[in-house]
């Protein structure tokens, strides 16, 4: 079972609520991918009102709900509206997303460092959206974040594991969970990461804005739970082909 | 001149000649542009969609005459693209106008100095009026729209106005005269969240001749606009011409390249585009050039081929059949049931209006088209009480 913080979660796909045509959609989809945490944006939802539709929508015994930062452009920024979240979502769970670059989204490790060390001195279960780059992940652990968030290509991409060299350098070095967040397209790839030893990932335009979301998100389940055993079965190694030297190096032991 | 002169002198050569729009805008001439966009051939066309990334050039393609027969292929990538990167959803906003006091003369206006119409600035207990009105419609973003009076309406009255309105939206856009930099900085600080501001036409001659009198009349000041709001840390900056002034191919190649230029020097701010034709209004300018409906759907595909991730705005001066189809084609915002006078939703709804829209339905009638097609409408995509 993967542990995050306190939590334990028997699902290791992840999922979003955006990009949906439909609150009811999004449900039924999510419900079918059975994931376990949910990722909701701050910025689409009011916390305040309990009628609010995404949120209504996502009151499901089996659904964590995570809030995210996404829209802030720097650490103080996110620590701010973090603690409005805790303060209404009564979660201190927050996946922490700084992307100043409204272009690719892509975050900004400085901001993103900073805001950790606070929001974790504040209590906070801090899940941080991040680069592939194996140095920050490791000084966000030290940091005291419970996983690192890598990503795999520019969020909503859908272009599969273009990070790999740096997710599996993160992967062997990491002390906390690594969650593949972003880039993933389709089932192959969630399949891919798994077995490369990934925690778990997260999804979301991929299951949105597929033509059936909801079939999409069972085959994204199915396909997390593939890599996930064939991970845990090990693969069988990559046969190259025999070397067959004309002189062999190691004749002289003979 | 000393070695140290010399150096010097050579450092700021090399400095990059762009710190405002102005200076890359005067490299340019318009015929040259016209004619080159009207020399595309269709295999310039056919590379331009073979592409996965587009630039000027391809975008130049992409609305010459050349493209046309292409519209239906740049269309569904259009889509397709638009989906990728918003999702199955559509953004939706309400215009409030303050007042409708100008200094400016503007042919193409009803609110043009010269017009004789009772004027009307709305007081607090009004704004708040309206605002009533318009949240009871479920709207949660807000653009406010004034002439350019700056006795009555100038930057004090604009921050009075939000942050009386503050609390009660989540993201708010101003279409306002153009302001310094440090008055932006004020306004931001009271909520602001975007401005648009439109150059109308890039054409500096024909520009001069449709703003006749008062503080528009400085096509170089509105030129820069954005460049004030970019330094002044703005989240979101709208750009736009007004089609009918000028040829629109022209007009929006510019518009593409301030847009390309502003998002590679304020990178952290967002950009948006609109598509305003002329409509008829009470003064009454016939357009010089027509911008038909495929030449519309034609420029909003192209847009989009140029950047997925620029948001792509339509208002109720476009009819009904139009906005129902392009809502699946590249747009990402629109407005409903607009009312462009000040007062219009509760405080004065018979007073005289900017310009005459075009779709009418209410926005539960739009909101309800929407979600026909699949779209959800997104009344809240930010909160104004993280800074």
């Amino acid at each position: 079972m993967l542990q995050i913080a306190d939590k334990e979660f028997s699902s290791r796909l992840f999922t979003g609520t955006g990009k949906f045509s439909s609150s009811k959609l999004m449900k039924e989809a999510l419900l079918a991918s059975e994931s376990e945490l949910i990722t909701v944006a701050l910025k689409r939802v009011d916390v305040q009102d309990k009628q609010d539709d995404i949120l209504t929508h996502l009151n499901h015994p089996r659904i964590n709900l995570l809030p995210n930062t996404s829209g802030v452009r720097d650490a103080k920024e996110a620590v701010f509206a973090a603690q409005l979240s805790r303060e209404a979502l009564e979660t201190n769970w927050i996946k922490l997303e700084i992307h100043p670059d409204p272009k690719y989204l892509l975050p900004d490790p400085i901001e993103t460092l900073k805001a950790a060390e606070e929001l974790v001195k504040l209590g906070f279960v801090v899940m941080p959206y991040i680069h592939a780059d194996p140095v920050l992940c490791k000084r966000l652990e030290e940091v005291g974040t419970q996983c690192v968030m890598p990503l795999g290509a520019p969020i909503g991409s859908n272009k599969g594991l273009k990070t790999q060299e740096f997710l599996e350098i993160i992967i062997d070095q990491s002390n906390v969970p690594v969650i593949v967040d972003a880039g993933i397209g389709a089932p192959s790839h969630a399949a891919y990461a798994m077995e490369l030893g990934a925690d778990a990932v997260l999804v979301n335009t991929a299951i949105a804005v597929s033509q059936n979301p909801v079939a999409m998100a069972k085959a994204f389940k199915m396909a997390v739970e593939a890599g996930r055993m064939a991970f845990e079965a090990k693969l069988a190694p990559i046969v190259h082909k025999k070397a067959e030297a004309s002189s062999p190096l190691t004749s002289f032991l003979n | 001149m000393t070695e140290n002169n010399k150096i010097q002198l050579m450092a700021n050569d090399l400095k990059p000649k762009a710190n405002s729009f102005k200076n890359i805008f005067d490299t340019y001439n318009w015929d040259e542009t016209l004619q080159s966009i009207f020399s595309k051939t269709e295999a310039d066309v056919l590379r331009a969609l073979g592409n996965s990334k587009r630039d000027l050039e391809d975008f130049k393609s992409l609305i010459s005459p050349a493209a046309k027969p292409y519209l239906e292929q740049m269309a569904q990538l259009s889509r397709q693209l638009t989906k990728k990167r918003f999702g199955n959803t559509i953004q939706m906003y309400s215009p409030m106008y303050l007042s409708n006091e100008c200094q400016n003369i503007c042919t193409y206006c009803g609110f043009s100095m010269t017009n004789k119409i009772p004027r009307r600035t709305l007081t607090d207990t009004e704004i708040l009026k309206e605002v009533e009105y318009i949240k009871s419609k479920g709207y949660d973003h807000i653009l406010l729209v004034t002439g350019e009076a700056n006795k009555t309406v100038g930057v004090d009255y604009i921050n009075n106005a939000l942050q009386l309105i503050r609390s009660h939206f989540s993201n708010i856009t101003i279409e306002v005269q153009p302001l310094h930099q440090d008055e932006y900085e004020q306004l931001i600080d009271s909520g602001l969240y975007s401005v648009l501001v439109y150059q109308e036409t890039y054409h500096r001659e024909e520009y001069k001749k449709h703003h006749p009198k008062g503080k528009k009349s400085n096509f170089d000041y509105r030129l820069d606009t954005p460049d004030r709001l970019g330094k002044a840390g703005i989240h979101k900056i709208g750009l736009g011409a007004l089609f009918g002034l000028e040829d629109w191919r022209a007009d929006s190649f510019f518009t593409a390249l301030h847009l390309r230029y502003l998002q590679k020097t304020y990178w952290k701010t967002k950009y948006s585009i609109s598509f305003p034709r002329l409509r008829p209004h009470s003064g009454g300018l016939e357009p010089k050039v027509e911008m038909t409906d495929p030449d519309l759907v034609q420029l909003i595909c192209a847009f989009r081929l140029l950047d997925e991730d620029v948001e792509l705005s339509i208002s109720t001066r476009e009819s009904e059949v139009f906005r129902n189809n392009i809502v699946n084609l590249g747009i990402t915002s629109i407005s409903a049931e607009s009312k462009t006078n000040p007062g219009g939703y509760a405080v004065a709804p018979e007073s005289l209006e900017q310009f005459e829209i075009s779709d009418e339905r209410s926005t539960e009638e739009i909101s309800k088209m929407l979600k026909g097609q699949d779209l959800e409408v997104v009344w809240k995509d930010w909160a104004n009480n993280w800074q």
